[in-house]
């Protein structure tokens, strides 16, 4: 945006990618440095920081709008929301956990990771919520697409093209989002006991039901749906899903503080905090999420947690050899699913590849993409796949 | 409108190519008799036609690819066509061009309630995919006042939205997703089945690109599970600036209506001649629709009520029972057809921030009066979505371009305001000219980049989105 606090700062950066693209150098964008361990490590010589793109450049409660600098830090932007009684829907997971990591998570980086969490079943994805970008590519150029407006069909969407594109086609300088009202209330109805296929049925009954499930969530023996909104809502949705259950079992209620720290931990993988091994992330359709995980079991030691009404897997399993990459890689594809390692050592990184590999069309059309926008692969290059 | 000069080698070329497509095609897939393709010269933006070389009907993704693997070789443009009901000329033909229609594509391949998605053939009805799937509760929730008409095809090209997508957004929030063909007749299965896919966001940019990166024959898309029930409240004000800080203050509340809809004066009078909605005489009118148990919608209607009464409204009417709702939303959707039956008439798209509203409505006012043109504000107000209706007479010598002159103005002024060009209907050809008020040379370079990389050869839907001349260097390259 014009006037925005980070103006000057986007044009220097600017002036840098354009200096290291005629030089042939390349650079790995870094935000927090929260998630420097997930994906391939970068072949880059230098670091090019966003942290002089700081700062919330507009915020229009009324229009659910938030137009903010990719450096600002993540806890910065979800406070101001919060003191309008708003959030990103999308739930962004923190990965410091999982990951070990520390340093202050990025917009910039929830940005471009497609960073969402449990709400993603009902709010969308981080790329869902995005209305405009503003990139700098790969010859030092700046780019506008999008805007700030809710409905905006002018033009390609590059906003979305950016959305989960980890920086190898242009470093975010400014991200503007839907934003929405934080809900009076929540609650979540919690079974417990329920074997993999059985909670996922479950999951599936309430996804099914007219009550606007925003989360679902099984593992540790606990089969999670929350139901968010005003609180006389949320007193008729919580008891109607507790009978909905009745075929699996006695349902219990949480709600409040209790509820929303259930979900952190859904968020953020907490179960998998300080246990070691490599940690897979596998996308699948949610039936068949219970039986990849049986099917690997049958070949290994793995443990696993399921998000999105099981379609999200979290898989944990020993680092050994290629940390289980082939195995569960063929066990993904056979069921149109795909995996992606989020924890693991540089030397395994660097030797599996972290995303799933592309089918030729596509990958020949992503590499295409690719040059299009950053012609000698100065940005981040390696970090995704391709 | 301009467009590009048909090319004589295509032209003279014709019958060849014809006996191609028909050799590769079942039986009657090609239309290529004069009288024949004249139906497909223009689509809802009637004022622009031009009937192409020939119209190709397949009934299968194979059969798309070998048609284009054919096209390309030939050098011979293609303009894919869903249902035909663009409002921006997104499938004008040109005279060397052959449409490629997906309407014979449009079976249901696969329903899955337990994962909730359906797959369809893209030439299938947007509410025919409801249609499928509302037996067991679920509906597709993107909705284009077109829907009984306008394909998924289109649906995808121009990431259509609808009245409800303040709550369950558009196109490209609920596509998980497609098969497309490429230019050369590659298939590519982009997507998949979960929520989200590997790689770069490919369907995202696909989405919204008005079939200019590739021909997309078969969908997934996502189904939700019906809510128990909805009710809408209607509310006059007595000034529009006042409506407009209504709708803010009922979003920042929490209250997250499934639409919001506004009308002004004028689109409030030309529905209640024509409709007899029972609408109160009131400057501004908003119909704040919410959904839920019947306790729920009460307790949300009670919220709306609170927050209305601080800025005096005229008149609150609250929907008690289904035919009270039908009532409520009988002038609305008679609308469009109302302002039909008075007069030509324009209908613009473009978007602007909820709080650029009321200095909208008054510009827009104060236009009118300069252009000596009426207009009629009907809207999509809880994203912005605005769709000025700006009346005109046809016959009369030099009024199409004096109501094309007012409108380029009010579009311009969307993207002062901080919005832009068009929220749901596409560029087209009929906004194409102006995105330069919205993008920079660097912007558009940037997405014409993109299409360098799907269509080389820069034959998919010649003419659209982008103005000729920006782009007019990269097609006598290709």
């Amino acid at each position: 945006m014009k006037d925005a606090p980070y103006a000057a700062a986007e044009s220097a950066l600017a002036g840098e990618i354009a200096a290291a693209h005629e030089a042939g150098e390349p650079v790995e964008i870094v935000g927090g440095g929260t998630r420097r361990a997930l994906g391939r490590p970068v072949q880059a010589a230098r670091a090019v920081s966003t942290a002089s793109l700081s700062g919330i450049a507009l915020h229009e409660p009324g229009a659910l709008t938030l137009v903010a600098g990719a450096g600002t830090p993540l806890a910065e932007v979800e406070a101001a929301l919060a003191r309008e009684g708003q959030r990103l829907a999308f739930e962004p997971m923190d990965h410091r956990g999982l990951l070990g990591s520390s340093g202050e998570p990025t917009l910039g980086a929830v940005a471009a990771m497609n960073n969402s969490g449990p709400r993603r079943i009902q709010a969308g994805a981080a790329r869902d919520a995005m209305l405009g970008v503003r990139l700098i590519d790969g010859r030092g150029e700046v780019v506008s697409n999008g805007g700030r407006v809710m409905k905006n069909v002018t033009g390609y969407d590059l906003v979305k093209l950016m959305a989960g594109s980890w920086g190898t086609l242009g470093l975010l300088t400014e991200i503007a989002f839907k934003v929405l009202p934080i809900p009076e209330a929540e609650a979540t109805v919690m079974l417990t006991g329920l074997d993999d296929a059985r909670a996922v049925e479950a999951l599936s009954a309430a996804l099914g039901s007219p009550y606007d499930v925003t989360g679902a969530a099984h593992g540790e023996g606990r089969t999670l749906v929350r139901v968010e909104g005003f609180a006389a809502q949320i007193a008729h949705r919580g008891p109607a899903l507790a009978r909905l259950f009745s075929p699996f079992g006695k349902a219990e209620i949480v709600s409040g503080e209790a509820s929303a720290a259930l979900w952190r931990g859904v968020r953020d993988v907490e179960a998998f905090h300080g246990r070691e091994g490599a940690v897979w992330r596998v996308s699948v359709k949610p039936s068949e999420g219970p039986r990849l995980v049986s099917a690997l079991k049958a070949q290994g030691a793995f443990a696993a947690l399921y998000d999105w009404g099981g379609g999200l897997v979290w898989l944990l399993t020993a680092e050994e050899g290629d940390a289980g990459a082939a195995l569960i890689r063929a066990e993904t594809r056979a069921r149109g699913g795909h995996a992606t390692l989020v924890r693991g050592s540089a030397a395994t990184r660097a030797a599996v590849e972290p995303f799933e590999p592309a089918a030729p069309g596509i990958a020949a059309l992503e590499a295409r993409l690719r040059a299009a926008f950053d012609p000698k692969s100065i940005l981040n290059p390696g970090r995704m796949r391709g | 409108m301009q467009m590009p000069e048909p090319e004589a080698r295509i032209l003279s070329r014709k019958a060849e190519i014809v006996a191609r497509l028909e050799a590769a095609l079942s039986p009657g897939a090609v239309i290529h008799a004069e009288e024949e393709v004249r139906v497909y010269e223009c689509d809802a933006l009637t004022a622009y036609r031009c009937p192409p070389l020939a119209v190709i009907l397949p009934s299968s993704t194979a059969e798309v690819a070998a048609a284009l693997r054919i096209l390309h070789e030939e050098r011979v443009p293609v303009v894919p066509r869903g249902s035909g009901t663009s409002l921006a000329g997104g499938a004008l033909p040109t005279a060397d061009s052959v449409i490629l229609g997906v309407a014979r594509m449009n079976r249901v391949l696969e329903t899955d309630y337990e994962n909730r998605f359906i797959r369809v053939e893209t030439g299938r009805t947007n509410l025919s995919v409801t249609g499928a799937v509302e037996a067991e509760g679920f509906f597709y929730a993107p909705d284009p006042s077109s829907q009984l008409a306008c394909a998924i095809a289109g649906n995808i090209a121009m990431n259509s939205g609808g009245a409800h997508c303040l709550k369950y957004g558009v196109t490209t929030n609920n596509l998980l997703g497609v098969t497309m063909v490429t230019m050369e007749g590659e298939v590519l299965e982009i997507g998949g089945h979960a929520l989200d896919a590997p790689g770069l966001d490919l369907l995202g940019v696909i989405c919204g690109s008005e079939g200019q990166l590739g021909v997309v024959t078969e969908a997934t898309l996502r189904i939700l599970a019906k809510p128990e029930g909805a009710r809408p409240i209607l509310l006059g004000f007595d000034e529009n600036e006042v409506a407009g800080a209504c709708v803010s203050d009922i979003i920042r509340a929490g209250v997250l209506p499934v639409a919001i809809e506004f009308m002004d004066r004028p689109c409030i009078r030309a529905c209640e001649d024509f409709a007899h909605a029972g609408y109160p005489d009131v400057e501004a009118l908003l119909i704040v629709e919410v959904e839920g148990s019947e306790a729920e919608i009460d307790d949300q209607l009670a919220k709306i009520r609170e927050i209305a009464a601080r800025h005096s409204p005229r008149e609150m009417r609250e929907s008690r029972s289904a035919e009270e709702s039908a009532a409520i939303w009988k002038g609305r959707k008679a609308a469009f057809g109302a302002m039909g039956q008075i007069n030509d008439y324009m209908c613009l798209d473009g978007t602007i921030p909820v709080s650029a509203l009321p200095l909208v409505l008054r510009r827009i006012g104060e236009m009118s009066r300069d252009f000596g043109l009426d207009v009629a504000n009907v809207f999509h107000a809880g994203d912005g979505n605005m769709h000025p209706l700006i009346l005109f007479d046809a016959n009369k010598p030099g009024d199409l371009e004096l109501c094309e002159a007012f409108g380029a103005e009010i579009l311009k002024l969307c993207v002062e305001v901080g919005g832009c060009l068009t929220g749901e209907h596409g560029v087209g050809v009929e906004k194409r000219d102006l995105m330069e008020h919205q993008y920079s040379a660097a912007d558009l370079e940037a997405q014409l980049r993109v299409k360098d990389a799907f269509d080389p050869r820069w034959l998919l839907n010649p003419a659209k989105v982008f103005p000729l001349h920006v782009t007019a260097g990269r097609r006598m390259a290709a």
